[in-house]
Formats: C-alpha cells, structure tokens, sequence
C-alpha cells in the first residue's frame, strides 16, 4: 500500500488491543447513511514511474523559449545552493516552530530573515512572512486601519499604478470591513502618480496612502514627495516594493522626511521560481511603534534559563490561535519554505551581488526599451525614469502580435488592453539577468518581422 | 552565531555576478539607495554549513515522529516532489499565454474535478492559499449569498467552543460578530444550545468534522436540519478530512461550502511553517460566489474563467494562482493514492490512532472522552498528573522532545483542561507507535519519581526552555549590525 506500512500481523494485534474484529467498526459512529462506496469517478492508481512519465508530457507543454513577461512575477537565476539546501527534509517536513526547542533552526533563520528584510528596507521590523505580494497589501492596508487613533477613518488612496491583479485583491480582502478605496489616476506622459493630482483628496480623512516603487509599469514614483504629502495629511504610507530593486533604489524607511510606515510587497524574486504563481511569499515591514498591529508571526532573540542564546515566537497575542476573533489577522499557515530560500538567496548574493541583479536587469531593460524603440511604429510610452519594466505602444492589435510571438516560443510581455484601455494598445515588458544581448535581439527581430509583415497587408 | 557574525567585508561570492553588469547612470540620483545595504559577505560553503547545521536543530517528519494534532504530519513522498519539480513546472510563468500553460492547467482542472468527486460538492477554486485563507473564502462566500437574497441582517456566525483559532478570526475578518455554542458531555455539539444561539441574524456555523476533539459529530444531520431550517448556511473545516477520506463526504453530510488543507489531508510538504494550500468546495447555491481563477475546460483546450464569465464571483485571493506548486504534488498524490487507496489513508489514520489511545489509556492516562471512538486523533487530559505530580501538559510535552518525538498539540482544544490532542497519521509503523508507548511509560515513572526532571525539560535540545517574558518585554526581532 503506498506509504501506509502495515501488514497483516499488525492490523490484526492493533485491532485485538483495541478490542476490535474489523477496521470498519472503527467508523461504526459514522451515520450508515453517510458512508460512501461509490468512487469509480475517480481514476484507479498509477505508480511512480509512469506518473513521472506523463508528467514530463504535461512539463514539457508549458516551456518555452524566452520569456519577456514580469508584472508581478519575475525570471531570475536561483543558485542551485538555494533549493538544494532549502529541500532538505528538516526544512521542508517541519512545521510551524511551536516547540521553540525544537525548532531552533526554523526560528533562528526566521530571525535572520527578518533582519535581512529589515535591512533592505530601512524599516525596523520585518514579519515571518505573509501569503504573497496582493495579499500582503491587504494585510497591510487592514493593519493601517487598526493603526488609527479614530476608528471612522477608513479611507484608503491607491494610485492605479498599482498592480491591477493587488488591487482586485484589496476589493475582495477589505471592502468587506467597510474600508473605502479610492483609486487615484496616474499621468498619461509620465506613468508615474503626480503628488498636484492628491490635492483633490486632500482635508479628507485618510487613514493610508499606498506607493508602489517601482510602480506597475515599472516606472519609478517620486516616493519623497508622496510620502510627504500623505503625512501632511495624517496619513499612513504604505509602500508595497519589489525587494529586489532595494538594493538600488531608496528603501521605504527613507523616503521623504519621516520614511513608509508599513512596506509590503511579493518576495518572490529572491530565489523563488515563476512556478506558475506561488507559492511565493508577502512580506510586511513596519515602524516600530506600530509592532502590536503586525499580522503574522514574529521571532524574537531571547536566552534560555541557562542564559544561552535562542529564539521564540514572540508577541503572540496577536495571533488567532491566541485571540480569536480579536486577532491582527486569520493567518496561520504562513510561507516558511519560501522564506528559507529567500534566506539563503540573500546571505549567498550579499548586498553587493544583490545590487549587480538589480542594475543588470535595469541594463538589460534599457537595452530591451532602445531595440524595440528603434523599431518603426513602436513607442515606449512612458518618459520617466524605470526599474525593470516599461510600457510598449503597438500600431497593431497587441493580442494578435503577441500571439504570433508565442507561436515563437517567446512570451513577449503582459497585454494592457484588458487592465488599462486608456493606453490603447500597450504591453508591458521585462528583461532581467537572465537576458542576453542575443536574446534581445531574437525577441526585437521577431517582433519587427510580425509589425513589417502586419503593416504590409 | 548568527550568518551576520559570520560576515567578513569584502567577501564576495563573485561566481552570482552578471556577465551584463551595465550601468544605472540614467536613473536620477534621487531615487537612489544612498546607505550602504548590510548583508552578509560569506562564501558559499558557508552559507551551506550554516543552514545545514541549522536545519539539523529542527524536528520533522523525515527525521522525526511528530503526533502534532490537527496538523496531519504525514510523510510527504519525495517522488512528489521531484515530478511537481520539473522544468516547464517551474519555469511557467503565471501569464504566460494559453498555449504555453496547458500542461498546468490540465492538471488544475484535474484536481478540481478530483476534488468535486472527494468532497460531494459541485464546485471548486483552487486559489486561496491556505486553510484560513480558504476559510476566509467561504465565509465570504456566504456573505455574498445572504446578500444576494436581500438579507443582510444576517450577521452573525456560529463557531464550537473547540473549534481552531482560525475559524472567528476568519469570520471577524469578514465583519461577522462570533457566537460561541458550547460542547455536551459527550463531546457533541450541543444541539439545546445550539437552538438557542441560532436567529434571522445568524448566518452560518462552522464546524469541524471529526470535531478538534477527534470524535465524529454524531448528529451532523440533525445540525445541518437545523441551520438550514433557520436560513443560514453550514461550513466545514477540513482540517480533519483525514479521518474520512474515501468514505464519506462533506457534501452529504449537508455542509454548503468547504476548504481542504492541501498541505495535511494531501501530503504537500508543511515547509517549516508553510506553504499550505486551502482549496474551498461549494455545493449547488454557492457555486456563482467561487474565488477567481478557476479553470475550465473545452474541446480538450483549457482556459481561465475570471470576472468576465463568472460576474458574481467574490473576486481574486492571491496575485496569480494560489500556490501552483502546491495544487500540482496535491494532485500527484491523489494519483498515486488512487481510488483505491483513498480509504486506506482514514482506515490506517483511524487504526492508528485508536491503537494508541488505547495504549496510553492502558498506561493510566485520561482519556478526554473515554466512550467514543476516536477519529484521527484524540485528546488526553493531564489534570490529574499536574495535580498529583506538579508537572503540566507543557513539561510533559518538553519532556518527550527529550526521547525524540515531536511533542502533541499542547492545550488545544481550549475546552479541555491539561491536554494534549495527538494525531499519528497512517504513515507511522506500530513499532514507531510503540515507541511512543514506552516513552510516555517511562514518561509516568519519571513524574512520579523525579517530576524536576520533567519540570525543567528540554535536556538534551540545542537550548533548555526559553524565556518568553524577556522576547515579549525586551523585543530583539531584528540584527543591528555593528558598524
């Protein structure tokens, strides 16, 4: 029997010691009523073997040759130490770090992921981890609210530069707590949300503004002046990042004069592979004085009574196997696995090697940008300074080029025409490490050789 | 000694650099990082020992026994593993088009039809991230229904005193008030109260079964007759699924809407903390409310249903898709278990752990319900031993570190005092399950005779017992480094 190891002998003694003839009086409180038989639905077992064989099939359909899409979700190089470590038993069969003494490899390492994120973003506290980068929003657009000293104020600013995939979660997450969201429009010409166009929410209550850096389109937002602005008003800043462009690009704990007060965002570019969407992991930063509003679990460095070093699951009475209904948040199973090989991504690349991804997938977008550009009836749309993404004008239907790319083999980007019809016919596009200056130049060939060809006839 | 004390400057693990190194001079320095970024500068070997020898300091399924109630420890196959590991698996991306994603979407479609025929409902979304993540989706779900019929003043839901954490907290999440019905003395929903809590303002109860205490709610029809009758609607918490797998189903019991936990009742790795996965099933009234994406299927093609073909859906849970990875070694398992051995997983659970109820009850231990018939896991109270002996459920869960076993889930259920639930899984040998019988043998001569040793347990771990008064007073929840 697949991973059940009785035999015949065993079922027989564990059934006389508890006094039984059958396993079937073992469910005899079962309604018979409820007992069902009838599973011919479902298909009879196959072995390892051959599973392994059909789902090379199924593997095999979904690769590709270049791929050229970002928004949200992002191809780096994962150094094979991450998963190699990151797989072995002890981390992947453990649970959640309840038994502190037993769990010290799980929480130590938790503590140093918190740090590391800490770190990367200025901020004095970092969770263990959250579900991914929409979801961390929510989390932390929920937490501002609690933040505030007058429970009426529930308005939040979302600027629409930010994710559309986060922003349909926020709706789904907390309008249901009566949260209102207003959505504030960003500058055609720049891609970027224009501090002048908040003055018409300004002598409102807000409770939050979010910023993105960099935003949806890739786009760098003037987080300085937003960041001031929103304090101006006695608002929260919430920052949702990519973490992989803080090794460049100024943390949230530094923007304007006072720095975010929550920072979120997807971890999943470091060291998590695109895998179809998760699991990646969300992570949450936050000002120090806001700790008790944090969801999620948190590692403290405390001693044991012998006065040695060791770590524990603090500030619990935040939780909800600990408070209930009056928990910070509903989260229990959080994403360790993830967090792990964040870890180990971050201590092998180190500051310097984290910094070198970053500014060689802004290089290689650069590069990205100026092929295509140079292709006749293509714009890039947005004048602005970018991470690793921008926006690309089309003079045909965006869904039939890039279905003739895909045909290619190469996923050219994210269509825009669904999420931003003001933009016309637009994609998005992203280059990372992984691209060479080959790869470009096969992607801009193709995409010229479909444009020539389509404007022909 | 943390990976920071490890750090040398100018240590670079120069082999990650990009051969493209260019340059960002075109970004306005304004934007940029002005401090330096601290993190560690260690040589890969070293980042290797480090986490290595980490890992060594913790318990797991693959080096350890771990009876941890209501978490379904059972062994994750690697094979799984590696299959849901393979390239095109990983390397999609979660826009990719259509034409590139069929191998994952076939299998997503797949384990939603599995799932339809495994829980007795007739819709599933595989998309919320884990169980309470799941929850959170089928109370809004339930929201969404009672709004949709104009009644709205349903506000309140209805939660067992034993049910887990996550059960209030999702329905506070979704602005529900939360109304506790006590426990009959046979560990039962008690149906009085039950009658009494439920109005035109209650929307729901959720419940759990077997129940957190391991016994299988013996008159969940007659519960599902009364919800019903008054109007609202039943949810389950599948984290016991376990004990019924492959013979009987939600859906019948008369539950409206469900999630499973991947990561339990399926096998997936639990990965230290996470990631889970916590498909939510509904049953014919719920079915336009589902999360978003779901996938469907036509003419062997596979495609996406969203927003544009599912209006009244309570919208998106996650970025993308949930946790792919997840769905995909869920799905292989149910592959490898097959029809056929869907019901060998709660026979074996269940055999297993009424074994060794019976065991420990032999040894002298407190059953919480010594008249029913254990589920997958069952409850010990240990109010007798810290009275007679001054050693309480913890220590004695501190003390079994000591001999190699991951400790029981230690006072949980809340309604039960001292205790300890104690789930096996199907997965463990009888000689693994009576070695866990001779530890707690030895467990009761050890209070008797020295109870200081059982007072100051751990012994033999990388740390004696921690002080949690000085990581809540004196917070150190991040490395300051020195500069």
């Amino acid at each position: 029997m697949p991973f059940i190891p009785h035999t015949q002998d065993d079922i027989r003694l564990m059934l006389e010691t508890i006094g039984l003839s059958s396993t079937d009086q073992l469910f005899a409180e079962i309604p018979p009523s409820l007992q069902h038989s009838d599973w011919s639905r479902l298909a009879p077992a196959v072995n390892e073997m051959s599973l392994q064989r059909q789902m090379q099939d199924r593997a095999k359909q979904d690769e590709i040759r270049l791929n050229f899409t970002g928004a949200g979700a992002y191809e780096h190089h994962i150094p094979a130490v991450v998963w190699e470590i990151a797989s072995r038993g002890e981390w992947m069969t453990a649970y959640t770090p309840y038994q502190a003494e037993a769990s010290q490899g799980t929480l130590q390492l938790l503590y140093e992921y918190q740090s590391m994120m800490a770190h990367l973003m200025a901020m004095p506290v970092s969770n263990a981890s959250l579900y991914d980068g929409a979801s961390s929003l929510a989390e932390a657009i929920l937490m501002a609210i609690r933040c505030q000293s007058n429970s009426n104020i529930r308005r939040v600013l979302i600027p629409r530069s930010v994710h559309p995939f986060y922003r349909q979660v926020i709706k789904t997450i907390v309008r249901v707590q009566h949260i209102e969201i207003l959505e504030i429009p960003f500058d055609l010409g720049k891609g970027q949300t224009l501090v002048e166009q908040l003055s018409l929410y300004s002598d409102q209550q807000l409770a939050a503004l979010v910023i993105p850096q960099p935003n949806f389109f890739g786009t760098l937002e003037a987080v300085d002046d937003l960041t001031d602005w929103a304090h101006q008003q006695g608002a929260l800043v919430v920052g949702v990042v990519n973490p992989m462009s803080m090794a460049l690009l100024k943390p949230p704990g530094q923007w304007g004069k006072q720095g975010a007060d929550i920072v979120c965002g997807e971890g999943q570019p470091l060291g998590v592979p695109l895998a179809s969407g998760g699991p990646y992991f969300g992570f949450l930063c936050c000002q120090k004085k806001l700790i008790r509003q944090l969801p999620g679990r948190l590692v403290g460095r405390t001693r044991d009574r012998n006065g040695k070093e060791g770590f524990t699951l603090t500030l619990q009475a935040r939780e909800q196997h600990i408070r209930r209904s009056k928990a910070t948040s509903n989260i229990c199973t959080n994403q360790g696995l993830l967090v792990i090989a964040a870890t180990l991504y971050l201590s092998l690349l180190g500051a310097e090697g984290l910094k070198q991804v970053a500014i060689a997938s802004h290089t290689r977008t650069r590069q990205l940008l100026e092929a295509l550009r140079a292709i006749p009836g293509i714009t890039v749309v947005f004048d602005s300074p970018f991470f690793h993404e921008g926006v690309i004008h089309l003079p045909l239907p965006v869904k039939s080029v890039c279905a003739q790319l895909q045909a290619e083999g190469i996923e050219p980007g994210f269509s825009l025409t669904d999420h931003y019809p003001e933009l016309g016919e637009c994609f998005l596009v992203c280059a990372t490490e992984t691209k060479t200056a080959v790869d470009i130049q096969v992607f801009s060939a193709a995409l010229q050789k479909i444009l020539a060809k389509g404007v022909a006839c | 000694m943390l990976i920071f004390e490890k750090s040398k400057k100018g240590r670079h693990t120069a082999h990650h650099r990009s051969e493209a190194m260019g340059d960002c001079s075109d970004i306005p320095k304004h934007f940029l990082r002005e401090e330096p970024l601290s993190l560690p500068e260690v040589s890969e070997l070293q980042v290797v020992r480090h986490y290595t020898q980490l890992s060594q300091k913790n318990f797991s399924i693959d080096s350890h026994f771990y009876p941890l109630g209501s978490c379904t420890m059972k062994y994750n196959p690697r094979g799984i593993h590696r299959m849901a590991s393979l390239t095109g698996f990983l390397s999609r991306h979660p826009l990719a088009s259509l034409s590139h994603s069929q191998g994952f979407m076939a299998i997503a479609f797949d384990f939603q039809e599995m799932l339809k025929e495994i829980t007795g409902m007739k819709g599933v979304s595989l998309t919320p991230m884990a169980g309470a993540a799941g929850e959170f989706a089928g109370v809004l779900m339930i929201k969404a229904y009672h709004h949709a019929r104009g009644e709205d003043e349903r506000n309140e839901m209805l939660v067992p005193d034993s049910a887990h954490g996550t059960n209030p907290a999702s329905a506070a999440m979704c602005a529900y008030k939360v109304k506790e019905i006590p426990t009959d003395s046979q560990g039962n929903l008690d149906i009085t109260a039950l009658k009494k809590a439920i109005s035109p303002k209650t929307a729901g109860i959720m419940l759990t079964n077997p129940s957190t205490l391991g016994l299988f709610e013996e008159n969940i029809q007659r519960v599902a007759e009364i919800v019903h009758e008054a109007g609202a609607l039943l949810y389950y918490d599948g984290a016991n699924l376990n004990a019924i797998l492959g013979r009987c189903r939600p859906g019948d019991m008369g539950f409206d809407v469900m999630h499973m936990n991947l990561h339990k009742t399926f096998a997936t790795p639990h990965g230290s903390g996470g990631p889970g996965a916590g498909p939510v099933a509904v049953n014919e009234r719920l079915l336009p409310y589902l999360p978003i994406p779901m996938v469907d299927k036509q003419n062997d093609h596979y495609h996406w249903l969203t927003e544009k073909e599912r209006p009244h859906t309570i919208g998106r849970l996650s970025t993308f898709m949930g946790n792919a990875g997840i769905i995909i070694r869920a799905y292989l398992y149910l592959r490898l278990l097959g029809r056929e051995g869907l019901a060998r997983v709660s026979e074996y659970s269940v055999l297993n752990a009424n074994y060794l109820r019976k065991r420990l009850q032999q040894l002298g231990y407190t059953l919480a319900y010594p008249e029913r018939r254990a589920a997958h896991e069952f409850v010990l109270t240990l109010k007798r031993e810290a009275k007679e002996f001054g050693v309480n459920a913890m220590d004695l869960a501190k003390r079994i570190l000591d001999f190699g076993c991951h400790a029981p889930t230690t006072y949980f259920p809340l309604s039960v005092p001292e205790c300890w639930l104690i789930e096996p899984t199907e997965t463990e040998t009888k000689e693994e399950l009576d070695h866990f019988v001779e530890v707690l043998k030895d467990l009761r001569r050890e209070m008797k005779e020295t109870p200081e040793i059982v007072r100051t347990a751990p012994h033999t771990l990388p740390v004696v017992r921690l002080d949690d008064v000085k990581a809540a007073r004196e917070l150190d929840v991040v490395y300051e480094w020195a500069h």
